[in-house]
């Protein structure tokens, strides 16, 4: 799938009162794109809540009911049922997709317990973190996704505390499909949606979204931040399906040998959220601190990889 | 013509029925003691193949309302049940369910709130959701929940009113004692209750948004509707439950029952399984001579104004019998009967405070107030006749007395 080959139609109308850059929006347009028209949307209280502009207009092409913050689980849960039944009763014709899209104060925070117990449940729908790593629609004030030393309007001087990770938590739900994506990978990124769109059970997809003014960075750089996140392993791509981890797109070139691991700091100065690290004067205690915490984790990748392609080699040989 | 299907069951599992004879389809709910009982039931009804319909085991009542919400905004029928604290956690969503218009019935078995950890019956977790644009109905007998529920349903999914209903009756006294109930012939239900129709769904053919951004304006109208439904809804519940009466049968009152009203001289008002209590009382107090009727207020909201202003505009005296309270004001009921028939005559309203977390609620000791109300001796106030200072409580008010010697406080 290359850009060109990408459905013409838009789902994502025109007239959205999101900001300039917004990286939510983007991927509103990529998902509906691999979607397609047969998706009934539930949009938990987040900045997509806004953006979809006030009552009585809506950017959103598709049946779309808002929600309260903790309900993105829970309520997929009640419209599967609902579309089981209207299946088996011979309303609908087809199973539409249901596709939950909330942010990350909605998804790491108030909203776990909700997606936890529908992921147990392995209730049938996709859910959609667009994660910017802080409540964006609020203020910017820190979530759990925000990352360590982060700027935000409640951790002025850095948030003190490593980000949790909850792309791992779904994994370790046992649900059948997790995946990580990036709003520049775009491909990628439509390659999950539409994967995702033909497995049945709990999906979750977790796109990292660069956020200009709550990370501070120009409206026209949102997907060079988003680049810059991937080419540093700020940001790691990966699909998890079967018991089996599969990196993609950027990440997979670092961990394969074919990419340098750019250094985190042209990720962390390409934004104001991170200008205390480098003004007044250089933090070199907390850049070395994120920096080794990214280089063991993509050590331990390099090598396994490297293992398994020796394993591969032994397995493949053909007998003596 | 068939024999009717008698059963001698507990509220909990008639409630169950009245869910499978309205042909709810999604059920969401978490388990609460009391209610508990309504959801293993319905799961026994769906495992056994009695009940065609998908049970959602959720992990909260929070998620039971966000789920319940989601099935019904696809078009689906729609049914839990929950109690006291599991209520009180799904406020936020209650509000919601009722503000974007979603008809949905919702068992709520009264039951009093915590700390201290009380699993007994009050009227206070249902109260306290009073404001949530919900239509509140209160049973008294276990065939008035099934009756109720599918009733409800009626209510709820009228096109006049489309709103959720929330059907309550009392943990305990009604949720686990076994009645005899007639389980309703099913066909006399379906030609009552129409298959599900509501004011709006998601729709693929007709998408739009439902429930974004809204400004002060267009905000102020949908509340106003949600108030023209409320009030809409005041005629219809009267309508369906003379209309059940025709056509399934059995009659539990509309907006309110009455019992020995006729030529009434006081009068008592609950609301719940009390009510059966002020029964007793009604025949006690005739019994020495005094004329008494009771008004059981079985709609909380909307609250019927009319018939209370029409029903005590004469009488001597009012008792109300409170399960209830408004902490720094008086009974919950209390105000709102005051409230309906302030202007309306200028006989004495009386409150009594009573049953709270389960305490027994003793026929005579209401029979004793409202003799002395009759009498001109007691103070047109909110009472607790039956709150009493035991050791316990002398234990409390020597360590306050401790504690304000300790920090120096007069």
């Amino acid at each position: 799938m290359r850009l060109r080959d990408f459905p013409e139609e838009e789902l994502f109308l025109q007239g959205s009162a999101a900001c300039q850059g917004c990286p939510g929006s983007a991927a509103l347009r990529v998902a509906f794109k691999a979607l397609g028209k047969n998706t009934i949307l539930a949009v938990i209280a987040s900045c997509t809540s806004v953006l979809q502009s006030p009552y009585p207009a809506s950017a959103l092409g598709l049946p779309t009911l808002n929600m309260a913050f903790a309900t993105g689980g829970a309520v997929a849960s009640g419209m599967t049922a609902a579309a089981d039944r209207l299946v088996k009763n011979g309303r609908f014709s087809e199973k539409p997709t249901i596709l939950v899209w909330a942010g990350d104060g909605g998804t790491y925070d108030i909203g776990i317990q909700a997606l936890s117990g529908a992921a147990e449940r392995n209730a049938d729908f996709i859910y959609v973190c667009y994660n910017n790593e802080a409540y964006s629609n609020t203020g910017t004030q820190r979530s759990g996704a925000t990352p360590y030393a982060a700027w935000t309007t409640n951790t002025t001087r850095g948030k003190g505390e490593w980000r949790k990770d909850v792309a791992q938590i779904m994994v370790a739900h046992g649900i059948p499909y997790v995946a990580t994506a990036s709003l520049a990978y775009p491909t990628d990124m439509f390659r999950k949606f539409a994967k995702a769109r033909e497995i049945r059970g709990t999906r979750y997809i977790e796109i990292q979204a660069p956020c200009p003014p709550g990370w501070k960075f120009p409206s026209s750089h949102t997907i060079k931040v988003a680049r810059l996140a991937v080419q540093t392993g700020m940001w790691m791509l990966y699909e998890h399906e079967g018991g089996r981890t599969t990196y993609t797109a950027g990440t997979q070139r670092i961990i394969q040998g074919q990419a340098k691991l750019a250094p985190v700091e042209e990720y962390l100065r390409a934004q104001g959220r991170f200008r205390h690290l480098f003004e007044p004067e250089r933090d070199e205690k907390r850049i070395a601190e994120i920096q080794n915490r990214i280089a063991n984790i993509f050590e331990t990748l390099q090598f396994t990889h490297k293992m398994k392609e020796h394993i591969m080699d032994i397995e493949m040989a053909p007998p003596r | 013509m068939e024999e009717k299907m008698r059963l001698v069951e507990t509220g909990n599992h008639v409630a169950a029925w009245g869910a499978r004879l309205a042909r709810a389809e999604v059920v969401s709910a978490y388990p609460i003691t009391p209610q508990t009982q309504v959801i293993e039931e319905i799961s026994r009804f769906i495992d056994e193949g009695e009940m065609d319909c998908s049970y959602i085991p959720v992990e909260s009542e929070h998620s039971a309302m966000a789920a319940m919400i989601g099935a019904v905004a696809m078009g689906v029928r729609s049914f839990s049940a929950t109690s006291s604290h599991g209520l009180a956690y799904m406020h936020e969503l209650l509000h919601w369910a009722s503000n974007i218009r979603l008809p949905m019935v919702m068992v709520n078995v009264n039951r009093a709130l915590g700390p201290g950890w009380n699993i007994w019956c009050d009227h206070q977790d249902s109260l306290a959701a009073r404001d949530t644009g919900w239509i509140q109905l209160y049973c008294s007998t276990h065939q008035e929940i099934l009756d109720t529920i599918i009733q409800a349903y009626r209510v709820s999914e009228d096109p006049k009113v489309i709103l959720p209903v929330m059907v309550c009756y009392d943990a305990f006294i009604m949720s686990h004692t076994y009645m005899q109930v007639e389980i309703r012939d099913q066909e006399a239900v379906d030609r009552f209750l129409p298959p599900f129709r509501s004011l709006w769904k998601l729709d693929l053919d007709y998408p739009f948004t439902h429930g974004s951004v809204i400004y002060p304006d267009d905000y102020e109208e949908v509340r106003f509707s949600i108030h023209q439904a409320m009030e809409n809804a005041r005629r219809v519940i009267v309508e369906a439950a003379e209309e059940f009466r025709e056509v399934v049968g059995g009659y539990h009152g509309g907006l309110v029952e009455t019992y020995r009203m006729e030529d009434a001289e006081c009068a008592l008002v609950a609301m719940g399984a009390v009510a059966s209590e002020c029964r007793v009382t009604v025949d006690f107090l005739r019994e020495r001579g005094h004329r008494c009727g009771l008004v059981r207020v079985r709609c909380y909201r909307p609250f019927p104004v009319d018939e209370l202003r029409g029903l005590l505009e004469r009488l001597q005296a009012v008792m109300v019998v409170d399960r209830g309270f408004s902490f720094g004001m008086e009974g919950a009921l209390y105000s709102e009967v005051k409230a309906a028939v302030y202007g309306h005559g200028d006989r004495p309203v009386y409150d009594l405070v009573t049953g709270l977390g389960g305490r027994d609620v003793p026929y005579d000791v209401i029979a004793e107030n409202m003799e002395a109300a009759l009498r001109g001796e007691l103070p047109a106030e909110s009472r607790w006749p039956t709150v009493r200072l035991n050791e316990h409580h002398e234990l409390v008010k020597r360590s306050l007395e401790e504690y304000w010697k300790r920090e120096g406080v007069r």
